[in-house]
């Protein structure tokens, strides 16, 4: 990975997470965005870990099961039939 | 109590708290039918087990039901829920490994958990490489692999958007803490995703790089 004086892969391994989630202020958003440009591991880095996000946020990979849901109404009703009794 | 069809005209969560508290039998099922799917997702993600989790399911929403009187208002009710469900999931966590120390703010992090390893390119739409059963199999097994805290903290913030404030409050743990787990979640899952999306013929940059 290459570094520049200003900002280097170390500063944008430490920005990331602000970066993708927005949160970076602008300044420094701007420092990374130049770092990006000229550093294509670090775009690399930065692109693939968007993806990373995306791949999980198209899946459902526990769905929850009809009979799950039905077990868990039936134990909400008997709770509050015993409340209701006491 | 408990029609799990009904479908009340409330849409805010603390108004239907307070119907609930007020004996409204509408009230409660209809904040289960709301966050049930996502309770189960995360007990699922923590715990590992698919009893585990059902029995998580119903002991968080039980026990809201049973404390609601003991709800501030002051955090939504979704967050609150979650706090419950992950202190449960924890608890079976523990039982299950006969392991006490089970915790989500136990320090896991490493240098190690900062160095990039593989640097490959990725095809512009990962997702369409393989087919549904497929992909959900490579990221279920993929995301099972990290510890417990950062598959938590990676589910709440990127999957369930939570916002950084309310999974620390869930999890109680600090905001940087909360920001130092996705920073390692993230990369361990970039890492290990590698092998399934980088572009055909694309070995990558294999020089590791230390924060």
């Amino acid at each position: 990975m290459a570094t520049n004086r200003q900002f280097t892969c170390k500063h944008l391994l430490r920005e990331l997470t602000d970066y993708l989630d927005g949160s970076l202020d602008a300044g420094m958003r701007v420092q990374l965005e130049a770092h990006l440009a000229k550093c294509p591991n670090c775009w690399v880095v930065c692109d693939t870990t968007k993806k990373t996000i995306q791949v999980y946020k198209g899946v459902d990979p526990y769905p929850l099961p009809e009979d799950v849901k039905g077990r868990l109404m039936k134990a909400l009703q008997r709770r509050a039939g015993q409340a209701g009794q006491a | 109590m408990i029609q799990s069809d009904s479908s009340p005209a409330v849409t805010d969560d603390l108004e239907l708290v307070s119907l609930a508290r007020r004996g409204d039998p509408d009230a409660f099922p209809e904040l289960v039918n709301r966050y049930q799917g996502k309770i189960y997702r995360l007990a699922r993600h923590i715990t590992q087990n698919e009893e585990d989790a059902e029995d998580v399911l119903q002991e968080a929403f039980l026990k809201a039901f049973a404390h609601l009187d003991q709800f501030q208002g002051t955090a939504r009710f979704y967050t609150w829920l979650v706090r419950i469900a992950v202190n449960e999931s924890l608890m079976k966590l523990r039982h299950r490994k006969a392991d006490k120390t089970v915790s989500l703010d136990a320090p896991v992090e490493t240098d190690e958990d900062l160095v990039i390893r593989d640097i490959a390119a990725w095809g512009e739409n990962p997702e369409q490489q393989y087919g549904r059963a497929e992909m959900n199999e490579i990221l279920t097994r993929t995301i099972n692999s990290l510890p417990a805290s950062f598959r938590a903290v990676f589910w709440m913030r990127d999957v369930e958007e939570l916002s950084t404030e309310d999974t620390a409050q869930a999890l109680n743990l600090s905001i940087p803490a909360v920001k130092s787990r996705l920073l390692r979640a993230r990369l361990q899952l970039r890492d290990k995703l590698n092998r399934y999306f980088r572009k055909q013929g694309d070995h990558g940059d294999q020089s590791p790089v230390h924060v």
